[in-house]
């Protein structure tokens, strides 16, 4: 079994890259999806934004409210080509 | 907070491709370079775009930049030491009735002297290449084809040149806005920053759709208007094809990634010039209806997110290349209208030979700002989404 720590399941992103990342200078949440695709997945960043933010705060000082979320995107959930296609009201 | 670089031989504004390009040329040049971005890099319209890159063009002179641009493209990863996420699956541009294909068969001649290697498709050699595609959903009845056409990864592209760009001495400041431009006597004098002031003689504005208010400081009028433009991006599904899709009659354009996220843009009528940033439901609807009737058994993959960009546009939709005539030292490096990424290769490397060498050939003089006065222009009519 391995050692390693994910933070962001969809894009299969450890805790070691996202601390490099920060590392080389990228250190806002969209640069870090700019960078490492962190939550560009399925889930939006669900399960990984609030956790690579903390991630952030000890390595840059910072407290959680001085970073902010990336904007989110819709849709809300996943919603499949043919739905949104739909004539129907 | 570091102080900013008091002095440079060269300031660029804006951190996307065009910009970070630019300032690696230019430091690997020997010029003191420094980059000023309000916000961070690949933020603006680079790190929003479908990156696709094409060289199948209706004007000979963007066939040519586009064509040189590849080739760049092709040598960076090489150069810049990183990976770029070069993909080169082909463009297939589809064809729906008699004047189209009158006017692909023009631009495929055109090409073909140019050397490219690019072939008009029958419909069967079309589900040869993109099986998904049908045919008679998509009202086709042939399509061009041109295989070095692809895709580049846009991210990792602009932070290998700022990366290299960095370690040739240029100085890269994100989160930096521009609040004000010095001249005398019509002569770039310095920058004034919320960061510090800036001496320098060269300003190059690639700052994208807000290029225009850039330049609207020191008094140049700059006929860019930013449009608000659509894409959105699926869950990931096996591989299936390679190549982009796009049509000029319908403004669709779209492609599977390596990762499998099908991704693609389309514009939505009667949209306005502004600067608009909220995604809309009528672009999901209209982008899934025509997407599913090119590839109607893509109706079971579903949607992850949308987003929007703009594109920075011009009269004829080529871009504003070149310094200008009313103030010495002010560059202008915008007004891509949607193929800034593509070119940035060639256009930057027209810009660096002149910044360095003065030199300016016809293709950097035909990009001038001056063509809008006064004179008839051609417009590029192969633009999508």
């Amino acid at each position: 079994m391995s050692d390693k720590t994910f933070i962001c399941r969809c894009e299969d992103l450890t805790i070691d890259e996202i601390e490099q990342a920060i590392d080389e200078g990228y250190t806002t949440l969209e640069e870090l999806k700019c960078r490492l695709r962190l939550g560009m997945g399925p889930c939006q960043g669900r399960g990984c934004l609030s956790l690579a933010r903390r991630i952030l705060c000890e390595k840059t000082d910072k407290s959680t409210s001085e970073i902010s979320l990336p904007k989110s995107r819709p849709p809300e959930v996943p919603v499949s080509l043919g739905t949104l296609a739909s004539d129907e009201k | 907070m570091n102080k900013i670089e008091p002095k440079a031989d060269v300031v660029i504004i804006g951190g996307g491709v065009n910009g970070c390009s630019l300032a690696y040329q230019l430091a690997k040049k020997g010029k003191k370079v420094v980059l000023v971005e309000k916000n961070y890099l690949c933020s603006g319209a680079t790190g929003r775009c479908g990156a696709g890159i094409r060289q199948q063009w209706s004007t000979k002179e963007n066939a040519e930049l586009a064509i040189k641009s590849v080739k760049i493209f092709e040598g960076l990863e090489k150069e810049l030491g990183q990976d770029i996420g070069l993909r080169q699956g082909g463009y297939l541009i589809v064809v729906h009735d008699k004047k189209d294909m009158i006017q692909s068969q023009k631009n495929v001649e055109m090409q073909k002297d140019l050397g490219l290697d690019v072939s008009i498709l029958s419909p069967d050699e079309i589900v040869k290449i993109v099986p998904i595609l049908d045919i008679k959903g998509m009202n086709a009845i042939g399509a061009t084809f041109c295989p070095t056409d692809g895709h580049v990864d846009p991210f990792k592209t602009t932070h290998a040149y700022a990366k290299a760009a960095q370690k040739n001495g240029a100085k890269l400041y994100k989160f930096t806005n521009v609040t004000n431009i010095k001249t005398k006597n019509k002569k770039i004098e310095s920058i004034i920053t919320d960061k510090g002031e800036i001496k320098t003689n060269i300003l190059i504005n690639a700052a994208g759709a807000w290029s225009q208010k850039i330049a609207e400081i020191i008094g140049v009028k700059l006929p860019n208007r930013p449009f608000r433009k659509e894409i959105l991006v699926t869950e990931r599904v096996k591989p299936i094809f390679k190549a982009m899709v796009i049509s000029f009659k319908d403004g669709i354009y779209f492609s599977q990634q390596d990762e499998g996220q099908i991704l693609g843009g389309i514009p939505i009528p009667a949209e306005k010039s502004g600067y608009l940033t909220v995604p809309t439901f009528d672009f999901l609807h209209h982008m899934s209806k025509t997407l599913t009737r090119y590839a109607p058994n893509l109706k079971y993959v579903n949607v992850i997110r949308q987003w929007t960009g703009y594109y920075d546009v011009t009269p004829d939709a080529r871009p504003i290349i070149g310094e200008t005539d009313k103030i010495k030292g002010f560059i202008q490096c915008n007004g891509f209208s949607g193929h800034g990424f593509m070119l940035s290769p060639m256009v930057t490397k027209l810009l660096t030979d002149y910044i360095v060498k003065g030199e300016s050939p016809d293709i950097l003089e035909s990009l001038n700002l001056r063509r809008f006065k006064g004179k008839k222009i051609v417009k590029e009519v192969s633009v999508v989404g």
